[in-house]
Parts: C-alpha cells; sequence; structure tokens
C-alpha cells in the first residue's frame, strides 16, 4: 500500500501512466498513431512552445519566472522581419534578432538580479513592454516574402524526418539535461531555488546565475520565434502572443515546483509527451482545440490535487492505525 | 518633519506619490493636447478604467493574501456571455436580477479556485492558470461561438454607460463609474477596519506565523478567491454593459491587466502591503496613459513598450525608495522610543511588556 502510494506520489510515475492510457487510447483509435511521420508532426504542432519550456524549466527550478518569453519570440520575429524590410541581408537580420533575445535576457536579468526586483513584476513588465517595441517596430502589417531557404528551414525535413526545429529541440534537451544534472551550474541552479539566502551566504555568486539563466531563457524564446516565424512565412506584431501560459503548464505540469528547487528534467519531457499525445490524440478525435487547452488545465491542477490528496488520506489513514 | 512621520506610514507617501505621478502626467498631456480639459476626456478615461478597477480590487484582496488570481479575464468573459444571453431571453428582468446573476456565477467561479487553493492545497499559480483555461474552454463550448449582440439586450442596459448619476461642475459621473467608487470605498474601508479583513496581511504577511497564532488560513484564503471572482462576476456585467456586443474572446488579458495595476498601485506581489484605494490608482494611471496617448496620436503601438516601463519604474522605485523611507521611519521611531523610554533593566531583571 505503502509502497503503491509512493509511487503514484511520485510524479513521473503519474505522468507515466497518463501517457501510457493516452498513446493506448490513441493506438486504439488510429492503426497508424506510433507512425514516424505522426510522431514528427506530433513535435511540429507545438515545437516552439517545447522549446522555450526547457529553458523555463531552469528559471523556475531556480526560483524565478520569466513571464516575457512569448513577448521575446515576438520580439525576436519583428527584429528579423523589420530588418529583412529595410533591406539587410537575412543571415545579418537573424543574427541581429537572436541579439534582441540576448538583450531582453540582459534587461529581464538586470532588474531581478542585480535591482533585486521580484521576476514576476519584471517579467510582466517585460511581457508588455517588450511586445509593445515589437509593435512599434512592424505596427499592423504582416511581413512575408523571405527567401525559399529560410520557409523550408521551418518545415523541410533535414535529417532523415526530422525538421531543424526539432533537431534543435533535441539538441537543447541533451544541453539542458548536462547542465541541470551533470554541471555545477545545475547544482548551484537547485540550491538557490532552495534557499536563495543560504546559496548567498554559502558564496554562491547567485546574481551571476540568475544573469546566465535569464540571458539564455532570452536567447532560447529569441531563436524559438525565429522558427515559428520560418515555420508561418509570415511575422506579424502578436505573433506568438500568450504562449507563455501554455510554455510554463508545460513545466508545471512535469512536476516543477513553482517555489523553486525541485523538479527534474525527465517529468518535464514526459510532461512534453503527455501534452502533445494528449492534444494529438483529440485532435483526431475531432476534439476543438479549445476544449483540448481545459482538459490539459484539468490535468494541470489534478496533476497537484491527486498526490495531495493521496498524501492527505494516507495520512489520516496511518493516523487513525497508530 | 515628525509631524509628518506620524500621521503618514511609508506605504502612504507611495500612494501619494502616485496620485502627484497622475497629476503630472494629467498637466503634461494638459499642455499637449489641445480641449484636454473636458468632460469628454473626463469620461473616456473614467469609463475606460472602470472594468480594470473593480477586477483589480478582488485582485489585491488575493494578492495580500500572498496569492494571484489569473481566472479573473475568464470569469468576466463567462459572467459577461451568461448575463448577456439571459437578458437576451427574458428582457422583462431586472436589472438587479441581472446583477446578481452575474456576481453569483463570478463567485461559484471563484469559490471553485478557493476550495483547490484552500483545502487542496495546490499553489494558486497553479489553480488558477488552470481554471483561465477551463473557464474559457467552457465558455467557448457552451456559447458554441455564437456572439451576444447589442440589440438583442435590453435598451436600459444598452443605455447605461451614459446615464449620470450626479454632476459635479461640469463633469458627470456615469453610473457605472460610481458604482466602481463605491466598490472600491467599501472594500478600503472594509480591509482598513474590519478584523476579518486585517487577517488578510496577516496571511500575506507570514502565513505560517498565521496559521500559529491559531487564524483560520484556509478559510480567508478561500473568502479571498470567492470575493475576486464575485468581483470579478460585477465587471463582468459592467463589461456586457459596455460593449453590448460580447464574442467568446470577452475579458481575455484582464488578468495581466489586473496584476499591472495591481502592482503598479504599490501592493507588494508577495503579499501582506498595499490598499485597494492604491490598485484604483494604479488603474487609473494605466488608463490615464493609455486615452491620452491614444488622443496624442504617438501611434498607439508605443502604448505597450511604455506601459511595459511603468510598470517597472513603479516596481523599482517600490523596492528602492519605499524601504528606505521605512528605514527613515523606523529610525525616527526608536529615537522617539529612545527619549521616552525610561532607564532600561538591569540584566537578569524582568520588565513587563
Amino acid at each position: 500500500m505503502t509502497a503503491a502510494l509512493a509511487r503514484l506520489r511520485s510524479w513521473e510515475g503519474l505522468l507515466l501512466a497518463i501517457l501510457i492510457v493516452t498513446v493506448a487510447l490513441n493506438l486504439a483509435n488510429s492503426p497508424y498513431y506510433l507512425g514516424v511521420e505522426n510522431i514528427v508532426n506530433l513535435f511540429q504542432l507545438e515545437i516552439e512552445k517545447i522549446i522555450v519550456a526547457l529553458t523555463m524549466t531552469l528559471i523556475i527550478i531556480n526560483g524565478e519566472i520569466d513571464l516575457s518569453v512569448a513577448s521575446v519570440m515576438g520580439l525576436s520575429a519583428c527584429v528579423m522581419a523589420w530588418l529583412f524590410k529595410m533591406g539587410v541581408a537575412l543571415p545579418l537580420a537573424l543574427l541581429a534578432a537572436l541579439g534582441s533575445g540576448v538583450l531582453a535576457g540582459l534587461f529581464n536579468g538586470f532588474w531581478t538580479a542585480y535591482v533585486g526586483l521580484p521576476s514576476l513584476a519584471v517579467t510582466l513588465a517585460g511581457l508588455i513592454g517588450f511586445r509593445g517595441v515589437a509593435r512599434i517596430l512592424v505596427e499592423d502589417r504582416a511581413i512575408g516574402n523571405y527567401p525559399a531557404w529560410f520557409n523550408e528551414l521551418g518545415q523541410q525535413a533535414f535529417l532523415g524526418p526530422l525538421t531543424l526545429s526539432i533537431m534543435i529541440f533535441l539538441a537543447l534537451f541533451a544541453v539542458v539535461a548536462v547542465v541541470l544534472h551533470g554541471s555545477a551550474l545545475g547544482r548551484l541552479v537547485y540550491v538557490m531555488g532552495n534557499s536563495l539566502e543560504a546559496a548567498r551566504y554559502s558564496g554562491v555568486r547567485t546574481k551571476r546565475v540568475k544573469m546566465i539563466l535569464f540571458v539564455a531563457s532570452g536567447v532560447v524564446a529569441a531563436l524559438a520565434g525565429l522558427l515559428y516565424a520560418a515555420r508561418l512565412g509570415s511575422v506579424r506584431g502578436d505573433m506568438a502572443q500568450g504562449f507563455e501560459l501554455d510554455i510554463i503548464t508545460i513545466v508545471l505540469l512535469g512536476g516543477v515546483s513553482i517555489f523553486g528547487g525541485s523538479g527534474n528534467l525527465v517529468g518535464v519531457g514526459l510532461s512534453i509527451f503527455v501534452i502533445l499525445n494528449l492534444r494529438n490524440g483529440m485532435g483526431l478525435a475531432n476534439i476543438t482545440g479549445n476544449t483540448q487547452t481545459s482538459v490539459v488545465g484539468a490535468l494541470l491542477i489534478l496533476s497537484v490535487l491527486v498526490p495531495n490528496m493521496a498524501q492527505l488520506i494516507h495520512n489520516r489513514w496511518r493516523g487513525r492505525e497508530t | 518633519m515628525n509631524w509628518l512621520q506620524r500621521h503618514i506610514r511609508p506605504e502612504q507617501v507611495r500612494e501619494l506619490s502616485l496620485l502627484l505621478l497622475i497629476i503630472v502626467a494629467v498637466l503634461v498631456f494638459g499642455s499637449l493636447i489641445p480641449r484636454y480639459y473636458t468632460s469628454l476626456t473626463f469620461n473616456r478615461i473614467a469609463s475606460s478604467v472602470v472594468i480594470i478597477t473593480v477586477v483589480a480590487a478582488g485582485q489585491t484582496l488575493v494578492v495580500l493574501t500572498r496569492s494571484i488570481d489569473l481566472s479573473v479575464g475568464s470569469i468576466v468573459g463567462c459572467t459577461a456571455y451568461f448575463a448577456g444571453t439571459q437578458l437576451a431571453a427574458h428582457h422583462g428582468m431586472p436589472p438587479a436580477v441581472a446583477v446578481l446573476i452575474a456576481v453569483a456565477l463570478g463567485a461559484f467561479m471563484g469559490s471553485l479556485n478557493g476550495v483547490l487553493v484552500a483545502w487542496g492545497r495546490v499553489p494558486p499559480i497553479i489553480v488558477t492558470l488552470g481554471t483561465l483555461a477551463i473557464y474559457r474552454g467552457i465558455l467557448i463550448d457552451y456559447s458554441g461561438a455564437k456572439t451576444v449582440t447589442t440589440d438583442s439586450l435590453p435598451a436600459w442596459l444598452v443605455d447605461l454607460p451614459t446615464v449620470d448619476v450626479a454632476t459635479v461642475g461640469g463633469l458627470e459621473i456615469r453610473v457605472v463609474v460610481a458604482a466602481a467608487l463605491l466598490v472600491v470605498i467599501v472594500f478600503q474601508l472594509a480591509t482598513s477596519f474590519l478584523t476579518v479583513s486585517r487577517r488578510l496581511y496577516a496571511i500575506g504577511s507570514n502565513p505560517e506565523a498565521a496559521a500559529l497564532i491559531g487564524l483560520p488560513t484556509q478559510r480567508i484564503l478561500f473568502t479571498a478567491f470567492v470575493l475576486s471572482g464575485a468581483l470579478s462576476g460585477l465587471a463582468g456585467f459592467l463589461f456586457l454593459a459596455r460593449f453590448g456586443n460580447i464574442t467568446v474572446e470577452a475579458g481575455r488579458g484582464l488578468e495581466l491587466q489586473s496584476v499591472a495595476a495591481v502592482v503598479v498601485g504599490g501592493v507588494n506581489i508577495f503579499g501582506g502591503s498595499g490598499t485597494i484605494f492604491g490598485s484604483m490608482l494604479g488603474a487609473v494611471m494605466i488608463g490615464t496613459l493609455e486615452q491620452s496617448l491614444f488622443r496624442l496620436q504617438i501611434s498607439e503601438f508605443w502604448r505597450d513598450a511604455i506601459l511595459g516601463l511603468l510598470i517597472l519604474l513603479a516596481v523599482a522605485s517600490d523596492a528602492v525608495i519605499l524601504n528606505r523611507l521605512r528605514l527613515l521611519w523606523a529610525r525616527t521611531d526608536l529615537k522617539l522610543i529612545a527619549k521616552s523610554a525610561p532607564l532600561p533593566a538591569r540584566e537578569g531583571e524582568v520588565t513587563a511588556p
């Protein structure tokens, strides 16, 4: 009984169970479900969000939050589009767009780490402000007509059946896994998430760690914005608006504590699979996108509620025994 | 200086400076925009601020307890749509019943948040991120993507935004503006003077201590979320009155706007300090900027960038200046105590607390 409860309480166990059920149901619905093509499609559907979710995992484990990621995605795409429209060569425009991501990250990191403001407030300002800058650049135009090679980056299979976005996701997943679970920086991320004070008094350069994380988040969000632009083939001021909530949902569903200090990349990886499979399966069963969002929302709440309640019942039960 | 310090708390300095900032902004815009000081400007700003003020009042109650309610935008959408369809179907429904329907539905939705946060022990940001999606999804399914249109609504509701309750020196005070002001005044008084609502501050300042001294923290948290939902319901009704046409997208984005108003209004995002009045000032500041920038024709595209900067400045000044002020106040208090206190007790002697 206790062992079963412990397994249920383990977040990854719960996610794995949900994943197996959804995959089984999807397989029953469509025999082609596990085909390579469908799996690639599955990833392509939300690829930009899951890329940003990886760096968001680091930020949230660190005890901070970055609400501005979706606006940075929009900003970088708009910087690229604006420069391209002005006649700058596309590769240069792409570099400048990544640079805008660095700047956005430096901005968030400066106010959070060095001035000591709450990241929730700083990145909320960023959410509104960066989107504002993006709007100033492209106003209400839609900027398209990029060279063919740029559009192909977003859709064409690159290596075998894998697209560039999926390869970037896989590479970044590996990098974040090594950093978080195999490097000194990763340990610091956890330590600071558990107790910033303790970390500071132990001589950890907390400001620098935070700065690195926010800049990483900015660059990755900028990259994701460019991939999104390549996939859509056109850039508008409101691109990727509202993505931040989906991204944070993925991370939290992965068992990362919103208060920092706990969670791991295995959980987030499973959570990505669960969400992609759920959405894809519901899509195949003709359930609309909004109901899908509701189901993901309910899942998010249940994934915390069920272990909590199990714990509570378990405690009651043990209390009666003794 | 001492007199000032005895009568004004650092938090009030914060609110006074925001008020001053609003006045400065109005003066600057007044010198830039011809015919700025008219009742038209006042009405535009006031009616654009009304909805966000009511939502921000509820958000403040929640933020004070060190929580956050991200579902308010979806609640506004749901209540506006539901009240709209009911009014469209029953034209004879008395206004009070319509308002009650919206408020009750909002309170019900808020109570779901409250139960999950207080007794389910799920962090508020997770609960309300979830219900943000769930409530919106329910609205879209329930409505079948149909829209409530202005011409299906009873005439009194369509006219409501332009009805005046009083005219003060050429300024017309709209009914909806008066309603929002009433909400602010009632909740400001309640949070200042009622024991029950002082507990919101206690929980937000130190949740463990609040639980240890025996405060019913779960019940208080629950109440805060119910009130936030109810006020969002009221805002939903105001939304319906103002726009008439309610799509399934109604109220989207209000969650972040209300948090912005609360933060600019000087409420600590980690709970325990701030006032409803401050949040209203925050909403007014944002509303004034939005409407005035629009009038200035500085391309509306600049609006968001400036708004983001404003939020950042508000938070930064809160952290840097307010802490200095608190220190200053504390130091003067210490001096006063040192002057009036009797000789220090000898070692080992027990003094009365």
